[in-house]
């Protein structure tokens, strides 16, 4: 705050007179005191010359953002309009080797939406009644080593995941429900296991966030210690849980690597939990290498859509965590 | 900080008399999820290094790549070139930003506000949009071709974010005191966050950074269009205009060939191993933190 003022009056009484340099210095002798001014200043211009630079940096990101947007838009928007709106995102079949081609990506969209689906629906009450695990049954000592566990798994490469989703999902898969394994229901199970940390880790804070004496009041009404969490607590911390998954179902709709590996990678319209599918995510990277000129342009085009999703998911987020403040 | 679960809920567990039906089906259905998350994921550690450890051969730690032997040093390598450029320019800006919002920037200001949208933004972009951005803007718009630049730069962006949201919570985290104690002896604001607020709130910054390096290890789908697959250390005096591929990259391409299982499990360890020695440092440094 006293910097701030300080700051002002130098620059409202300029550098060699400046009066907030020489306040409180004791009297000097011409010369010394020119010299002495001369070296402030030049402090001074530090301070600001820093300062810009801080300020910079700080709008990389800005720069960033405009910067995505504007270069996935200016090609990706061209493509979506020469292909047409309702035929780029309504056409059912993608085929852009045919002549003539089509590019319709309703498929990959309806198999983002399923997978995403799968694994909300698998990983989210696993993960929260694991929050609820750690905060209302885990012992101190089990503590130590999960918490920890936990904030590890969350930071596995998801390449890893896919690759011991393509070991052992995929052929249990194949082996207990036949087909070829390779499904939205392998995909559904191991996102649903790639959200698990961030739902479970999130949803704990927000639980514990809740007031003990809140948790107390029902206890002491004679509530039970699990009618009191799921009746009291759970319901207080119903915004952060919602954040939770939300966050839980961005990840999953991002997903790239590990998707592609168990999802089968068919650019069809997804006919059932056991037949394969393609995600928007895995449209780009599977294509991208070899796409040229419109297909190319439709390529990015899907990555606008995953971006418009994505964007929407965030709008929500904020909103979730506006209500929860 | 430690891990303490002490005094919350987190009273003895009467034994499992006393309780009504639906309490019971409720306490059965907790234990069944923490069960199958903690299982999974342990099964999931477990069944990798048990089948990748044994596979560790030392040819896979050749300096030359053939399809005789998929060595992964090059990837090893580059990993680490990779992580140096990305670093290189993610952690001055991601700290410098940081720096602004908590020391100079005022409360409420409609910027400010903008720089915290974009960041929260910038962190829940998938890194598949990252890449494809990575490919129009660095690799095509820029002309720097698939190249470990472009790929570093590539990164740089998908970790500002996190780097940025840790180094602001550190700085957060000193207190006032100290500032007012170097203002009171007339230190200027400057001297005061370079010599004052940024020694004491390093080991929270660093702890974000390795964080950066865990992500940039572990990232993929990035990478594959901005730096390429080529599984070679680049060389000569432009080599950051090489293509080269990360240890994830080398993995995917192991994974998706289907010829080199034993490799990809072995490469899957050693990424594990990177992981979560950089995790447990990153923790180390955390509690250090909360220490001071």
């Amino acid at each position: 705050m006293k910097q701030a003022i300080l700051r002002q009056d130098r620059k409202t009484c300029g550098s060699c007179t400046d009066f907030s340099e020489d306040f409180g210095r004791t009297v000097m002798t011409g010369n010394k005191k020119a010299k002495k001014t001369d070296k402030k200043s030049i402090m001074g211009n530090k301070e600001t010359i820093m300062k810009a630079i801080f300020f910079t940096a700080a709008c990389t990101s800005i720069l960033a953002v405009a910067l995505i947007c504007m270069f996935l838009f200016v090609n990706g928007i061209p493509a979506i309009a020469e292909i047409g709106v309702s035929d780029f995102l309504m056409g059912t079949s993608w085929k852009p080797n045919n002549t003539p081609p089509s590019f319709g990506i309703l498929p990959m969209i309806l198999g983002s939406i399923c997978v995403t689906a799968g694994a909300v629906l698998v990983g989210v009450p696993v993960g929260v009644l694991t929050a609820v695990f750690m905060v209302g049954y885990c012992p101190q000592k089990l503590y130590c080593i999960l918490k920890p566990a936990m904030d590890l798994l969350a930071g596995i490469p998801s390449i890893v995941y896919g690759f011991f989703g393509l070991m052992v999902i995929v052929p249990f898969i194949r082996d207990v429900f036949g087909g070829a394994g390779n499904s939205i229901l392998a995909a559904s199970i191991l996102l649903g296991i790639m959200i698990l940390p961030t739902v479970t880790s999130v949803c704990e804070s927000a639980i514990r966030a809740v007031p003990r004496a809140y948790y107390e009041g029902a206890l002491a009404l004679g509530a039970s210690h699990e009618r009191s969490i799921f009746s009291v607590v759970l319901p207080a911390a119903k915004s952060g849980i919602m954040a939770a998954i939300v966050l839980g179902t961005g990840r999953a709709i991002g997903e790239t690597m590990a998707v592609i590996m168990v999802a089968g990678n068919q650019a069809r319209m997804p006919s059932g939990l056991l037949k394969g599918v393609r995600t928007l995510t895995a449209n780009i990277i599977i294509e991208m290498g070899y796409a040229a000129e419109l297909h190319r342009e439709a390529l990015i085009a899907t990555g606008v859509v995953l971006f418009a999703f994505i964007l929407a998911i965030n709008l929500l987020l904020s909103l979730v965590k506006r209500r929860a403040a | 900080m430690g891990y303490s679960n002490k005094g919350f809920f987190g009273e003895k567990s009467r034994g499992l008399v006393r309780r009504s039906p639906s309490s019971m089906v409720l306490f059965l259905l907790v234990m069944l999820s923490a069960v199958l998350a903690i299982g999974s994921l342990l099964f999931l550690v477990g069944y990798i290094l048990i089948k990748g450890l044994p596979n560790i051969r030392p040819e896979l730690f050749q300096w030359e790549y053939t399809t005789m032997n998929v060595s992964l040093m090059p990837a090893l390598v580059n990993t680490i070139i990779m992580m140096l450029i990305s670093l290189l320019i993610a952690a001055p800006v991601g700290i410098f930003s940081a720096i602004y919002l908590v020391e100079y920037a005022k409360k409420g200001n409609r910027l400010v506000n903008a720089i915290r949208i974009t960041a929260e933004t910038l962190s829940g972009i998938p890194s598949i949009v990252y890449g494809l951005f990575g490919l129009l803007f660095f690799v095509t718009a820029l002309g720097w071709g698939m190249s470990i630049l472009a790929g570093g730069f590539t990164l740089a962006v998908m970790i500002l974010p996190l780097i940025m949201r840790t180094s602001e919570e550190a700085l957060k985290a000193v207190p006032d005191s100290y500032r007012e104690g170097s203002y009171g002896l007339g230190a200027g604001k400057l001297r005061t966050v370079f010599r004052i607020v940024l020694p004491s709130a390093m080991p929270g910054i660093l702890a974000g950074i390795i964080l950066a390096v865990g992500r940039i290890v572990g990232e993929s789908a990035a990478l594959i269009y901005t730096a390429g697959t080529v599984a070679e250390i680049p060389k000569g005096s432009d080599f950051l205009f090489d293509s080269a591929r990360t240890l994830s990259v080398h993995m995917y391409a192991l994974a998706s060939e289907g010829l080199y299982v034993d490799q990809s499990y072995a490469t899957a360890v050693v990424l594990l191993l990177v992981v979560i020695s950089i995790n447990r440092l990153s923790g180390y440094l955390a509690k250090k933190l909360a220490k001071a």
